[in-house]
């Protein structure tokens, strides 16, 4: 009974989750496509600035964390630099600015805007820390 | 559109959204048809890598329903977790596979019975480290950059859980 009662709850679940998530993933291989040519043009070479612009990038990009280290290599290649390059990696996996509403549909709009938000913030702090720790050791 | 018994159907909002995004495919179509084609292909490519996670997510939401009391809840990841619950979360959030979107249902029930704000947020914090990965990530940015931003996520995943809780509970206390 209790195995029939948590199907039918899953299901349920999942008929609200399923439209979001394929609008959802669909919104953002259009972006995805859409982007992937202008990523490397839109870094300016400001120490100050480009860790932002990174950040900024990766909260609006989307997919499996592998595709930023891909990008990331690729940008770092292309003079980028690494401070940018890990800002924009870490807001890639940690801000979904495209799944914010289905984040939000599930765990609540308050809890999901302040996470995203403060894992922006972070994005640029880890960035910082990471290059000065590397630099130290 | 109207059901069984006649009465008209509301499009819920997740409905809605698609039939904007296809929308949207269409009119990109229109201007440049190259793009939306690509863009539908990596859609498709991606949706059948999250299938069988979908399954086995629907699979571990159902034993979830079952096993997760409210009680068994607020002990492991509630309020009476204590560091347990902070080490459950971390663990966990690194072990487990597939995007975060899949497993906001899944989540989203653990709330529901009890699971903190706090442990929520670390726990999809974690979820940065993915170890298959790591192998990509040392080739692309070197060993020692993979172990200090590795550890870093799990350090500020902590940070992380505090302050998104502290201001989400805050902003519900001047909200009533």
């Amino acid at each position: 009974m209790q195995i029939k009662q948590s199907i039918k709850k899953t299901i349920q679940v999942f008929k609200t989750a399923l439209p979001i998530m394929v609008g959802m993933l669909l919104l953002i291989n259009l972006l995805n496509v859409f982007l992937k040519d202008y990523y490397s043009t839109v870094f300016t070479g400001n120490v100050l600035l480009d860790p932002f612009i990174g950040s900024l990038l990766g909260s609006v990009s989307f997919g499996i964390p592998v595709t930023s280290y891909i990008v990331g290599g690729e940008l770092l290649l292309e003079g980028v630099s690494l401070l940018a390059v890990t800002a924009f990696i870490m807001a890639w996996t940690t801000v979904g600015l495209a799944m914010l509403p289905l984040e939000a549909s599930f765990l609540g709009k308050r809890f999901a805007l302040t996470r995203n938000i403060v894992n922006f913030i972070f994005s640029l702090i880890i960035a910082v820390l990471v290059i000065y720790t590397l630099k130290v050791f | 559109m109207e059901n069984k018994n006649g009465k008209s159907k509301k499009l819920t909002g997740g409905m809605k959204l698609l039939f904007i995004v296809l929308a949207l495919y269409f009119i990109v179509g229109i201007f440049n048809l190259q793009l939306a084609k690509e863009a539908a292909f990596s859609f498709f490519y991606m949706l059948l890598k999250i299938i069988p996670i979908l399954f086995i997510v629907f699979i571990v939401m159902i034993g979830a329903d079952i096993y997760f009391t409210k009680e068994k809840t607020g002990r492991f990841v509630g309020n009476e977790s204590g560091i347990k619950g902070w080490i459950y979360a971390i663990i966990s959030g690194i072990l487990i596979s597939g995007p975060p979107y899949i497993l906001y249902p899944l989540l989203g029930n653990l709330k529901k019975r009890g699971m903190k704000n706090s442990l929520l947020a670390a726990l999809l914090y974690n979820r940065n480290i993915k170890i298959p990965f790591i192998p990509v990530m040392i080739y692309y940015f070197s060993l020692k950059f993979t172990i200090v931003i590795s550890v870093y996520i799990i350090i500020f995943s902590i940070f992380n859980g505090i302050l998104v809780s502290v201001i989400v509970e805050k902003s519900l206390t001047k909200s009533l």
